[in-house]
């Protein structure tokens, strides 16, 4: 066979991922575990809401000020948000392709059906359109406060517990939280997966961390709406 | 035994198909599955019908020509070739569905026959060294440690029969291509084109309009020979690990 003695133009290691199908699961598995390291302290932050309105608005506050004076008022919240606004759309975009190109290589189907995956595995996508629409929800409810009853900017812990006090403002967090745990339960293995991390011995360990993350996960997000509606948070 | 059996006619590539129904009787456990469809293409052939076509050859379970999803599953219950799948699997009276692979890298040509030369081109894209093997080399020139020849041997054992492109919800062919790259990419030999063998088959796999892995499990299970889903895993590590050295 002829090789080339000499080509043109070196492909860029991303341009080599991202046309090929296993190099956009390589940033569908990055993107989705810099969310998840977003969401694990995320779900801790939140979890300071039963020290009362003081602790939880102060670590408001202190949120604004990480990085100062290095960093300007605010910036570092910026660059989180620029950094999961990116891994968003990455992830998201990904998937759609993939998913686009997944059905088109079954034209037909099979008369005897079978159900092969997981109920995590086969909800993976639809589960991942309802946590985009959900963060949509979230912001313009605890971020922007469009939606938010109270709205009160400043005070955070008054606005969620109003926003959980409304029936359709916690149905909507605990559906999203049940979710994101399904999808963190199939996500995390298959992200390890697609890294090339998983192996023989690595497996079970790797499946235990994932149902633990998605129960942590899930748990420690549902336990705010849950305190606000038994008037534990109030 | 008697039978239904629910069967997916399709006279040529381009004019629809649709199941068909028949009956069988006289089927004795001992036949394989191939075999109970023969006793069934007699009996068209006598009552003047079409037999229905399949694809066949070596009948024992090593040659990966046959194919057939049974009642769901790629190679039928057993976790074997078609071939090598007994009636005894089934139980008087039962309804058999048998349908080909789908994919739309593998498009039917008649009945249950699908062209599978997606797989072919994938394998001359990377699935060989390049190095004159002549005859067999002194054994200790190049050592390989026992383990590598292990995986090596382990992933050899795919026989391109496609159940895994069959049973995967995407029609994806990563299992396939993962053991040919993991069984090359381990050994000496394939270690020249280390890097260009996973980035080559995993393009001509995408070109061939395969689906892409969702990490399903499903093609490891159907996997007549028992290739695992983390020769998946690895060949992932070893198409970032070339991607990043070409790039």
């Amino acid at each position: 066979m002829a090789l080339d003695t000499r080509t043109d133009r070196r492909p860029s290691f991303a341009g080599v991922l991202w046309r090929s199908t296993v190099g956009k699961k390589t940033a569908m598995a990055v993107s989705g575990i810099v969310m998840l390291l977003y969401l694990v302290a995320h779900m801790l932050g939140n979890l300071k809401i039963f020290f009362g309105a003081l602790d939880f608005n102060g670590y408001a506050a202190w949120l604004r000020t990480i990085g100062e004076p290095f960093l300007h008022h605010e910036w570092f919240l910026w660059i989180v948000r620029v950094v999961l606004v990116v891994a968003v759309v990455t992830h998201a975009v990904a998937a759609y392709q993939l998913s686009r190109r997944d059905t088109a290589a079954r034209p037909t189907a099979y008369s005897h059906r079978r159900r092969r995956a997981s109920y995590a595995t086969r909800t993976m996508r639809w589960g991942g359109v309802i946590l985009g629409l959900f963060i949509v929800w979230h912001i313009l409810d605890l971020t922007t406060l469009t939606v938010n009853p109270r709205a009160e900017s400043g005070h955070p812990y008054e606005n969620a517990v109003a926003s959980f006090s409304t029936w359709y403002s916690a149905t909507l967090y605990l559906v999203a939280m049940l979710a994101l745990g399904l999808h963190i339960r199939h996500g995390f293995w298959s992200a390890a997966q697609t890294l090339g991390a998983n192996r023989p011995g690595l497996d079970r360990p790797l499946k235990g961390l994932a149902n633990g993350l998605a129960a942590l996960l899930t748990l420690g997000f549902i336990a705010v709406p849950v305190s606000v509606l038994t008037g534990v948070v109030s | 035994m008697k039978l239904t059996l629910r069967v997916w006619r399709q006279r040529n590539p381009d004019s629809p198909g649709a199941m068909a129904t028949y009956e069988v009787d006289g089927i004795s456990q001992d036949m394989s599955f191939l075999e109970m469809l023969d006793t069934l293409n007699e009996e068209l052939i006598l009552g003047g019908d079409e037999p229905v076509a399949f694809d066949h050859d070596c009948r024992e379970g090593i040659c990966g020509a046959c194919s057939l999803v049974i009642n769901g599953d790629a190679h039928g219950p057993e976790r074997t070739t078609t071939c090598q799948l007994h009636m005894r699997s089934f139980q008087d009276g039962d309804t058999i569905d048998v349908e080909p692979w789908r994919a739309a890298a593998f498009p039917v040509v008649k009945d249950l026959v699908v062209d599978r030369s997606a797989f072919d081109r994938v394998i001359q894209s990377g699935g060989y060294i390049t190095a004159p093997t002549g005859a067999a080399p002194e054994a200790h020139a190049t050592a390989v440690p026992k383990p590598v020849a292990d995986t090596a041997f382990e992933h050899a054992e795919c026989i391109g029969c496609g159940a895994c492109v069959a049973a995967c919800p995407n029609g994806s062919a990563m299992l396939f291509t993962a053991a040919k790259v993991v069984h090359l990419n381990s050994l000496p030999q394939g270690a020249p084109e280390r890097e260009s063998r996973v980035l080559e088959m995993v393009g001509q796999m995408d070109a061939e309009g395969f689906g892409g892995c969702t990490n399903t499990g499903a093609c490891a299970t159907a996997c007549p020979k028992g290739i695992p889903l983390f020769s998946i895993a690895k060949m992932n590590r070893e198409f970032v690990r070339a991607a990043r050295k070409r790039g």
